[in-house]
């Protein structure tokens, strides 16, 4: 008994269920259903690199609009967003952009590939224990501080310059 | 007995009803029940501004004096519904001026609002007490200028998350020196500076200034000047609550909340230094409801934060707040009513935090208390929604976005109708919900069986056929408010179902496959519904009966079809899409 020719569907003549493949799910920039709207409004096609739906997620345009102005924010009064990093026994300094980075992991590795060397990983309590160098900073105060302690955003406003310690020197700046 | 029953005293005990659903069911019991009672009602709430006209309103009950009205459909919050849609107050504020000279509130949401409105309330009104404009645009600080100078008694100005206009500050220097009735401010919405002498002279002679919720633009270092002015403040919102650290801001800003024995609810900080959140510890522990969903501070500043707030029973917050943040927050918030968690980055397809379903379970398993979810994240499983529907059959709002459209059970690869279908059949008393994630038609076979008491459903990007829509239609009982977008649901579901849509307030379908044609047999079979049709791309008769339409509006209304609507709005009303050439000619737009 075909019962699927009785059953109340809207699809097209000689599709069935089998076709569909629900392990590749449809990304957010295809467009699938009829008659959809294909307008992308200009403050999504300015937030965002890739094709957006419009609407979606179902985020408020009054929150948007504040994600965008703290967007901003943040990438504009960052004070000496390139600052001079320097690394102990290595002959010439460099200079980076803190403000490219989303967070500590991202510089971290960044450091290591730039000076070749390992920092480990930050640990509260610990500082970068163990690790052949540890990575330290000069805050606007002008107090040498271990890279970490601080979150993110308020290092990346208060950083003015990068040194990578030994790790033995930078015993002292783990216990705060 | 009761036709010998005096009308005053019928008229004393009705009193006593406060809620619409009360005064209407007395209203049905006999004549003279609903003569009594439409005399007395002074409270009047329209869901729908078009679902009735103010004439109709006005000839029922003439002594109103509080009247909320809601205009855009709700997602209009997401750019989907087109600029000049409607939702206009002025005619409707022409009229209550005109039948209600002692009108004392009015509060509307989603409409547009002019100066022109703003200063007609403020004249016609002469014991003007609460305006609440909750996601309102149109307006400008003139308009609030006018409101300002001229209600005497203005006990409440809420500006919502509005959109203003912002001319200058100075507008709130228009309320006059013995203004001091004011119990609630929210001015959180406007962009500019405002003068903060004002400011400061106005909270100081306002002693019954229970709610103040600061714009960004007022500095923190300012914060304890309010505080010490208002220490009877129970609602605060603080502004951007960002300075320079320095130690002295600190103990001015610890010492003032210090003083705040009342403070129960806190929101505001935009641009939040987390080095300043200890100074709010000594009320933290008061706080019933904490809105950190703009702030951008991070765990383990974040989280440390919210412990501190033990009688939590309200959280928004931004997902920092993390896995591992949410687990804290079960230990430690047991009061928990709602939680919603939004995204920090939402138009990334990576996660930037680690936020995951795994917080959500936490929080539903160690709060018992929570009823209320609107969680946004990357990754969901059946097992995680079945583990959550298990742990709280008390849940009553329910609103899951997962970010990417169509995901999967991210661990099975499978639809997520399991996990909803879990939802619905063990929350009974579940009265909204929005899903996302892929979804076949089983889940709405899921919801059109257990659902009774869901009022209002969002869909978007789920569902195969007919079915879905048909399932939702004929099952779910209480359904008020149906919110549809990018689903394949076409003609049949909608037209088997044409009565349902006369119990509901309203349905929007965007991106679907209703044609044209069907929407107009809609609209004739349907005399008490308005069926409107959003067609921004040219008229829907421009091609075959058979093309979709982009967008479908449909309401229950006793005002007929609209007469203010832009060219980009076509009503299926019989009479008038009959001349439908003749207008679409008129309209050059």
């Amino acid at each position: 008994m075909n019962l699927k020719a009785t059953e109340l569907r809207l699809g097209l003549p000689g599709t069935d269920e089998s076709q569909k493949e629900y392990s590749s799910f449809v990304k957010s920039n295809k467009r699938s259903s009829e008659g959809m709207d294909s307008s992308c409004n200009e403050e999504e096609c300015a937030t965002a690199p890739k094709a957006q739906v419009v609407g979606w997620p179902p985020v408020r345009s009054y929150r948007k609009n504040v994600l965008q102005q703290q967007q901003k924010k943040s990438d504009s009064d960052v004070s000496g967003m390139y600052v001079k990093v320097s690394m102990d026994g290595a002959p010439y300094l460099r200079k980076i952009d803190i403000k490219v980075y989303k967070n500590y992991p991202d510089l971290l590795m960044a450091l290591e590939n730039m000076f070749k060397c390992s920092m480990g990983v930050y640990s509260e309590r610990e500082g970068y224990n163990g690790s052949e160098y540890a990575p330290t900073y000069e805050d606007k105060d002008g107090d040498w501080m271990l890279v970490g302690d601080v979150p993110w955003d308020m290092f990346v406003t208060s950083c003015k310059r990068l040194r990578i310690m030994k790790g033995s020197e930078a015993k002292g700046l783990g216990c705060q | 007995m009761a036709q010998s029953f005096p009308e005053d005293v019928l008229e004393h005990v009705f009193s006593f009803l406060n809620y619409d659903k009360d005064r209407n069911a007395v209203s049905l019991v006999c004549k003279s029940w609903y003569e009594i009672e439409r005399l007395c009602r002074r409270r009047i709430f329209i869901g729908n501004c078009y679902a009735v006209s103010p004439e109709i309103v006005i000839r029922r009950f003439p002594d109103v004096r509080a009247v909320e009205l809601k205009g855009k459909p709700h997602f209009a919050d997401f750019n989907l519904v087109p600029e000049g849609w409607g939702g206009y107050v002025y005619p409707w504020i022409v009229s209550l001026a005109r039948a209600y000279p002692w009108l004392e509130e009015i509060k509307l949401k989603r409409m547009v609002v002019t100066d022109e409105s703003l200063e007609l309330i403020s004249k016609s009104f002469k014991n003007f007490k609460v305006l609440v404009l909750l996601s309102c645009e149109g307006f400008t600080t003139d308009g609030l200028a006018s409101i300002a100078a001229n209600c005497r008694n203005l006990r409440e100005l809420d500006l919502g998350e509005s959109e203003v206009e912002d001319l200058s500050g100075h507008w709130l220097s228009h309320f006059p020196d013995n203004c001091t009735s004011l119990v609630s401010l929210n001015i959180s919405c406007l962009g500019s500076e405002v003068s903060f002498c004002a400011l400061e002279r106005l909270v100081a002679r306002c002693p019954n200034l229970k709610t103040l919720r600061l714009n960004r633009a007022v500095p923190l270092e300012k914060l304890p000047n309010l505080l010490c002015r208002a220490p009877q403040l129970v609602e605060l919102g603080t502004g951007a609550y960002s300075a320079e650290i320095q130690s002295d801001i600190f103990s001015n800003l610890a010492e003032a909340f210090l003083g705040c024995k009342q403070l129960k609810g806190l929101s505001g900080f935009w641009d939040v230094v987390p080095a300043y959140l200890p100074a709010m510890y000594s009320v933290c522990s008061r706080i019933t409801s904490l809105n950190l969903s703009y702030a951008t501070a991070q765990n383990p500043e974040l989280v440390h934060f919210v412990s501190q707030c033990s009688n939590l029973q309200r959280l928004w917050v931004l997902d920092y707040i993390e896995d591992a943040g949410l687990e804290a927050l079960a230990a430690s918030c047991k009061d928990l009513h709602e939680l919603r968690v939004f995204p920090s980055d939402p138009f990334d397809a990576e996660a930037n935090v680690s936020l995951t379903e795994q917080g959500l379970v936490a929080v539903s398993e160690g709060c018992p208390k929570l009823q209320s979810v609107l969680y946004f994240c990357r990754q969901m499983s059946n097992a995680a929604l079945v583990a959550i529907a298990r742990s709280r059959p008390n849940m009553i709002r329910f609103r899951l976005c997962i970010i990417e459209p169509r995901a999967p059970d991210y661990l099975t690869l499978e639809p997520l109708d399991t996990g909803f279908g879990a939802i619905v059949e063990n929350c009974k008393e579940l009265r909204r919900l929005s899903m996302s994630g892929l979804l076949t038609d089983r889940v709405f076979e899921y919801i059109g069986t257990h659902a009774k008491k869901l009022e209002m459903l969002s869909i978007a990007f789920a569902g195969d056929s007919d079915l879905g829509l048909h399932h939702v239609l004929s099952g779910c009982e209480s359904l008020r408010k149906l919110e549809i977008r990018d689903c394949p649901f076409g003609d049949k579901a909608l037209l088997a179902n044409a009565t349902k849509l006369e119990t509901m307030r309203s349905l929007w379908m965007s991106s679907c496959s209703v044609s044209f044609g069907a929407c107009k047999l809609l609209g004739q079979k349907m005399p008490r519904l308005n069926v409107e049709v959003i067609n921004e791309r040219g008229p829907p008769d421009s091609g075959p009966e058979s093309c979709p339409v982009e967008k479908l509006y449909v309401y229950r209304t006793i005002a007929g079809p609209r007469v203010d609507m832009p060219g980009f709005v076509w009503t299926m009303d019989e009479q008038v899409s009959s001349s439908l050439s003749r207008v679409t000619e008129r309209r050059g737009d």
